[in-house]
């Protein structure tokens, strides 16, 4: 048989719907394949796991020319929410849940959470303003050490 | 084709060593199963999940996703992973007779 994947360390790094799930959904999969996994948020990534954002996550309807809406457009007020609000129908549809609830369920499979220190300072975070998924805020150094052994996967 | 072979049956598997055919399965080739993957005994709970995709299965094709199994089947993820240690989603449908399931979630 080829070599398996044992172990994945799943960075987040940035804040936007479509930035978000990518790493959550590989994070959960990886967990129903049997692989160990962990992810880590840094930088806008962070939005993904403090309270009060989570669930508020939006499509980035500017500068993303896969959208096929002209920058002018895009801008206009209401697009994002707009393009946010179709695509978590679609989303729901397929039985993906809200970053919330997405969050805990990845917990829950065993996957432990982490922030990155220096995106917590910088934006002079509080252990109170982070999902209680987070187990820990961690320095880039702790995260490798972490992820030793494993694959890293930045998102 | 590989096959397994449980009392006097020969059972034929897919590529991925599931049965190729959802009617071969019974309770005892779920027994056999479960011990090939590590689990030595079948508690009621790992039936529950059983039971349930099989169902879904039968109804819609595919097994259900981890979140609907939680939510329909009444074992939360935690206790799931407990059942099936190394994945529950690609375990449980092997031991319930079904293909490796579809979906991502």
């Amino acid at each position: 048989m080829a070599e398996t994947i044992e172990k994945v360390s799943i960075i987040i790094s940035r804040g936007s719907l479509e930035g978000v799930y990518p790493g959550l959904i590989m994070a959960n999969g990886a967990r129903m394949e049997g692989i160990e996994a962990s992810l880590f948020f840094t930088f806008f990534g962070l939005e993904a796991v403090i309270k009060k954002r989570m669930d508020e996550l939006k499509v980035a309807t500017v500068g993303n020319p896969a959208m096929h809406i002209p920058t002018m457009v895009g801008a206009l007020p209401g697009m994002s929410s707009f393009a946010t609000r179709m695509m978590k129908k679609e989303m729901e549809k397929l039985d993906i849940p809200p970053v919330g609830e997405f969050l805990t369920m990845i917990h829950d499979t065993g996957a432990p959470m982490y922030a990155c220190r220096a995106t917590v300072d910088m934006f002079h975070l509080k252990k109170d303003d982070f999902c209680p998924e987070i187990d820990g805020v961690i320095s880039v150094g702790q995260f490798y050490e972490m992820a030793a052994g494993g694959q890293i996967i930045f998102t | 084709m590989a096959t397994m072979t449980i009392g006097t049956k020969t059972l034929a598997l897919d590529a991925d060593g599931n049965l190729a055919n959802m009617n071969d399965w019974s309770e005892d080739v779920a027994r056999e199963l479960a011990v090939q993957e590590g689990i030595t005994e079948l508690t009621p709970q790992h039936w529950a999940v059983i039971n349930f995709m099989r169902q879904v299965f039968a109804k819609e094709g595919d097994s259900p996703s981890i979140r609907r199994l939680t939510k329909e089947s009444g074992i939360d993820t935690k206790t799931l992973y407990q059942l099936f240690p190394k994945g529950p989603a690609k375990k449980a449908a092997k031991i319930a007779g079904l293909p490796k399931p579809k979906g991502c979630i």
